[in-house]
């Protein structure tokens, strides 16, 4: 530890600290442009000056190591007159636009040249213009407001791992772009808008529409993947018009997905807001009563057993429980979330959760990759892999799957399918000796890899895997499976796997999930959801239901973390929260479901798994029996990445117009037909 | 007193005689080099540290403590040499001269500061624009690698050392010594933060020293001749012999190795023929290579060509290019000029050099004209105190020097300049449009 005194108040920071870090803690702001700290130091704003005693020039903080016995002045006439200087530096070639630049109101620019800087320039020449730059589909640029604080280029380079951006030209001719004018190719670039402190990087779809003092803010969890990031839903006038990204150092630190960030213009198209009825083979609209009403005529001749529920990837644990309460007041049992054919055994909770937790990715030494791109099934957590890969420590990473893929990251390609599974489970690969090596190995296992015919033999030679290669200790669990998407956990732990020896249904319940594939010719099908996917065509009954963004709901990630995300607008139309609708259609049904508020929801979520009632823990492994199936059985097929279109993954971002546009952009073009 | 012949260390400064191997050995080089590694790396740094030798890149920061910075014991991190050869000052050509004359000055140099700080590769970084002096020196080091004087166990010394030759691509601030580092990575030239150091993390992440192509030169004949023969020259503190660079309006431009501390005045007058027109049709001279400030015909009439004279008249002795204007020279054009090559050369990572560079070559560029207030001169010279000291590096105390040193001692002739401009009726500025129009 050093001790440093920062304006007469002494502090305490640990030796290597920053000078800046000591003047937080002793509670001084310093301003900043260039410094970020989830980014490399590049100390070239020189917003953050201060003195320093005995140091006869002042020192840019960010930079500056601290030493003990260090003497710092954060407002001295020597670092008031630095930070004027640089301001008015900034402000000569900064056009004065905010009126109509979308950065206004929350420009570090803006807030600083207040804080900090002259009420008049001094400048008489001719200011300098920059052409604007491509970069993609989702980042409206407007570089004659840059700073060349360079923070965009660094994250590019290294927390998404594309080294696209760069700053081209010298001294005043220095402009950051893409070099070739090309769309940025990478998953997080939404984050680029939100680091650039100024106006220079803003969001394409959200320009022109609102100001920062006029949107309603809530704290939500983003679901179209299974990260749980923690966001903040901007709304006006019932209308979602942003997502950012919220900090939480164990989730998602500060960054989020462009899917999650932003699809949300699919939540205003192609919903469903309000019932309707199959009446002669066709649908036709109804009142929530009519739709009751048939529902209940249907099921009232049904035997128990014959009804069934499939549970979609984006439902809620609150929707759920109810669901699942409902059925098993109906007499059945029949429920399946894995809908999607993942052969997951939902028999103990760390067969199916990310055990070794995100942040835990940094503590890890070697990691396996069995059948998943999770660059693009969970473009943050891929992040968090990449931070550990550069880290500097050695840290092999293995791949099982197609070859070629660019992680974004250095990994050995192994091999691409279950013989080379098989023989890292048998203890004769090469990379078990990597795995051997290490003191805390992981490896994850992608949801993709087990929907196939031999996949609960894949799991079960990914868990010997990890038992055999010491993955598997009181102190560290490294076995993780990626799921997909924020509504596939919570099914799993409130049991949601249907018997084995359930008969056909004759009544299915598809709450939110659009895969009708399975269901029998002639059943009666309640479809309950938010968007009309293809579901809902087979739907004998439609519920309209409400979105992430419009309820209070519960979601857990693939970490098994249980968060709460919070209604930001309500649902469209009639569309309702969706354990009310199930809660009404008890009333109806005859099964009327004891709950009649979120809490008294919530309390029965935590009596169907404890998860749910107690906070997040990590745990490690004390019984290494694994999964059912035969590690031995699985066969040579390659693995099939689940996501072959990141940009329209799931029912929301299928009818956003900013995914759609992603997708002609970074798709390969879908060959033009003939009649076309 | 001038320095006599047998006290010169560059005896083949002018091309007379042929730079390769056998012709550099007559005049001397490589004589005893073997003797001189054998002594041992801290007696090298000693009899460094005893001649006083300070470095000729332009910063003046003594060698011997320099290199004392190294680690005393490799760790699993090689040391590197890096030879700074990006000679861009404007003004300055004398490593120019060294290279392509006595090349093998600077080669044995090199194997000589390699030894003593631990070092078994080096890398003389040349400016781009050297083609010819870089084909040279290459073959001068081929020629001592033939010869078994680099290469594996040196000079017979049992020191292994490797010299490379790498190329730059003309940029000035590739010469700072970071940004030199960088670009030697193959990244663009730009400083970086310190500390750390070089000699805690240089080259590759490893300790490295950068040196003057000057600097590394004289230390074989340092180590000939002893550090107090080396001491003998100039005043205290200001030890050595030093090639001065003279250019500009005087009748014989010429580089000549002198002692340091000579007067200027002799300086000129002896080697360069003196001012073109007589010492008293002297302007001011730039001493010091183009990002020293100018220092008028009264300073130069008696002040000594070294560190600390020239400090104490708010300028320095830079890389000792100097340029001397005479009174037909439009000091405020070529002062404008100067601003111009520094807003060119800024590497554009710092706010203030980035930025202010151009403010202060558009307004340089209105002071020549007289189209400025006179107000604008305060607001140029706060601009430049404003970017001085609050960059990364020194390039942009460098640019914005000459700016001080022509309104500190011009200043009346900028006012003048203005005055005129105005009775000329020059508008000051174009009428900004206002909002209502």
């Amino acid at each position: 530890m050093a001790k440093v005194t920062v304006d007469g108040i002494e502090v305490e920071v640990p030796n290597g600290a920053s000078v800046l870090q000591a003047c937080e803690a002793a509670g001084k702001e310093i301003p900043r442009f260039c410094y970020h700290e989830r980014l490399s130091v590049a100390g070239n704003c020189r917003m953050c000056l201060v003195e320093v005693e005995k140091a006869p020039k002042p020192i840019a903080s960010c930079a500056y190591p601290v030493a003990d016995g260090m003497k710092v002045f954060t407002d001295s006439p020597m670092v008031r007159n630095g930070r004027r200087g640089v301001m008015e530096f900034l402000l000569i070639n900064h056009p004065l636009d905010c009126p109509i630049c979308d950065q206004g109101g929350e420009c570090d620019l803006q807030d600083q040249a207040m804080a900090f800087g002259h009420d008049s320039s001094r400048y008489m020449e001719e200011k300098r213009v920059v052409s604007d730059k491509y970069m993609g589909p989702l980042i409206k640029t407007i570089m004659t407001r840059c700073i060349q604080c360079t923070r965009c280029i660094r994250f590019a380079t290294e927390v998404a791992g594309v080294p696209e951006l760069g700053a081209t030209g010298r001294g005043e001719a220095m402009e950051v772009g893409t070099y070739v004018e090309r769309a940025l190719t990478t998953e997080l670039s939404g984050n680029l808008i939100d680091i650039c402190p100024v106006g220079a990087l803003t969001s394409r779809p959200y320009a022109f529409v609102s100001r920062p003092w006029e949107l309603r803010k809530t704290d939500s969890i983003d679901v179209l993947d299974a990260t749980g990031t923690n966001i903040r839903v901007d709304t006006r006038a019932g209308e979602v018009l942003r997502i950012l990204p919220r900090i939480n150092d164990d989730v998602n630190e500060e960054w989020m997905a462009d899917r999650g960030r932003f699809s949300f213009d699919g939540l205003k198209r192609r919903r469903l807001d309000r019932p309707w009825v199959r009446e002669n083979g066709r649908l036709r609209p109804a009142t929530w009563s009519e739709a009751f009403g048939a529902i209940a005529a249907r099921v009232r001749g049904t035997a128990g057993e014959r009804i069934a529920a499939r549970i979609g990837d984006l439902a809620d644990a609150e929707a759920i429980v109810a669901l699942k309460d409902l059925l098993g007041a109906l007499g059945s049992a029949n429920l399946e979330c894995r809908t999607d054919g993942a052969a997951i055994d939902a028999s103990r909770r760390d067969f199916y959760t990310f055990n070794t937790t995100i942040a835990g990715i940094e503590e890890a030494d070697a990691l396996l990759i069995i059948g998943s791109n999770p660059r693009q099934e969970a473009p943050v957590i891929n992040a968090r892999i990449r931070k550990r890969a550069i880290s500097g420590a050695p840290f092999p990473v293995g791949f099982i799957g197609p070859r070629g893929l660019d992680l974004t990251y250095r990994h050995d390609w192994l091999g691409e399918g279950g013989a080379t599974l098989r023989a890292i489970a048998a203890g004769t690969h090469r990379f078990n000796d990597e795995l051997r090596a290490a003191r805390r190995p992981m490896l994850i296992l992608g949801r993709g890899a087990l929907r196939r015919a031999d996949g609960a033999a894949v799991l079960a030679a990914a868990w010997k895997i990890a038992a055999e290669n010491g993955m598997l200790r009181e102190d560290w669990h490294g076995f993780n499976l990626l799921h997909l998407f924020g509504g596939q956990v919570a099914p799993l732990d409130l049991g949601c796997v249907a018997p084995p020896d359930a008969p056909a249904p004759e009544v299915v319940w598809l709450l939110g999930t659009g895969d009708a594939a399975e269901v029998p010719e002639g059943a009666f099908v309640i479809y309950q959801g938010h968007h009309g996917e293809a579901g809902a065509a087979r739907a004998d009954v439609i519920l309209p239901g409400a979105a992430y963004t419009e309820k209070d709901a519960t979601w857990v990630n693939t970490e098994g973390r249980v968060q709460q995300g919070r209604l930001a607008v309500f649902p469209p139309g009639e569309a309702r929260e969706d354990w009310k609708i199930i809660r009404a259609a008890s009333e109806l049904l005859g099964k009327r479901l004891p709950y009649d508020s979120l809490d008294a929801v919530r309390d029965r979520l935590a009596e169907a798994h404890p998860a749910f009632g107690s906070g997040f823990a990590r745990r490690g492994c004390t019984d290494l029996a694994g999964p059912a199936g035969d590690a031995a059985a699985a066969t040579d097929t390659a693995f099939a990445l689940p996501i072959t279109n990141y940009w329209q993954a799931d029912p929301i971002s299928r009818a956003s117009d900013t995914m759609a546009e992603c997708a002609r952009t970074y798709l390969p073009a879908a060959p033009a037909m003939a009649a076309e | 007193m001038a320095l006599s012949d047998k006290d010169r260390i560059f005896t083949n400064l002018y091309g007379l005689q042929d730079w390769r191997l056998p012709a550099a050995r007559r005049r001397g080089n490589w004589d005893g080099t073997r003797t001189i590694l054998e002594r041992g790396r801290d007696a090298i740094i000693e009899e460094v540290k005893n001649s006083g030798l300070r470095g000729r890149g332009g910063a003046g920061f003594p060698t011997g403590m320099k290199w004392s910075f190294m680690p005393k014991q490799a760790s699993e991190r090689p040391h590197y040499l890096v030879v700074n050869a990006d000679e861009s000052e404007p003004g300055t050509c004398k490593d120019r001269d060294i290279i392509r004359h006595d090349p093998h000055t600077l080669v044995e140099g090199c194997l000589i500061a390699g030894f003593a700080m631990g070092a078994h590769a080096g890398y003389i970084y040349i400016r781009g624009e050297y083609y010819n002096e870089s084909v040279v020196l290459e073959a001068a080091i081929d020629e001592a690698y033939e010869a078994g004087l680099l290469g594996p166990n040196a000079c017979g010394a049992g020191w292994d050392f490797d010299l490379y030759v790498h190329r730059g691509a003309g940029a000035y601030i590739c010469g700072e010594e970071t940004a030199l580092i960088e670009s030697l990575e193959g990244k663009k030239g730009m400083p970086r933060l310190k500390p750390p150091f070089p000699a805690a993390v240089g080259l590759y992440g490893c300790p490295t020293t950068v040196n003057n192509v000057e600097t590394i030169a004289v230390v074989p004949e340092i180590m000939r001749r002893g550090g107090p023969w080396f001491a003998s020259f100039g005043r205290p503190k200001n030890a050595g012999t030093k090639i001065f660079c003279i250019q500009g309006h005087v009748n014989r431009p010429c580089n000549v190795e002198e002692e340091m501390s000579i007067p200027l005045r002799e300086l000129i007058e002896r080697h360069a023929g003196g001012v073109r027109g007589g010492w008293d049709n002297l302007l001011a001279v730039i001493p010091g290579g183009s990002s020293t400030p100018m220092i008028p015909k009264a300073v130069c009439d008696d002040v000594l060509m070294d560190f600390d004279a020239l400090r104490d008249h708010k300028t320095g002795l830079g890389t000792a290019g100097v340029i001397v204007m005479d009174r037909s020279t439009d000091l405020i054009k070529a002062i404008a000029r100067l601003s111009a090559f520094y807003k060119h050369e800024s590497c554009g990572q710092c706010t203030p050099c980035r930025e202010g560079m151009g403010w202060v070559k558009r307004m340089m560029d209105r002071m020549v004209e007289g189209r400025a207030q006179l107000a604008e001169i305060d607001v140029l010279e706060e601009v430049t105190r404003r970017i001085e000291g609050h960059t990364i590096c020194a390039l942009a105390d460098g640019g914005v020097w000459p700016v001080q040193g022509l309104i500190r001692h011009f200043r009346p002739m900028m006012e003048e300049r203005i005055a005129a401009y105005r009775e000329r009726g020059g508008k000051v500025l174009p009428t900004l449009p206002m909002a209502a129009e």
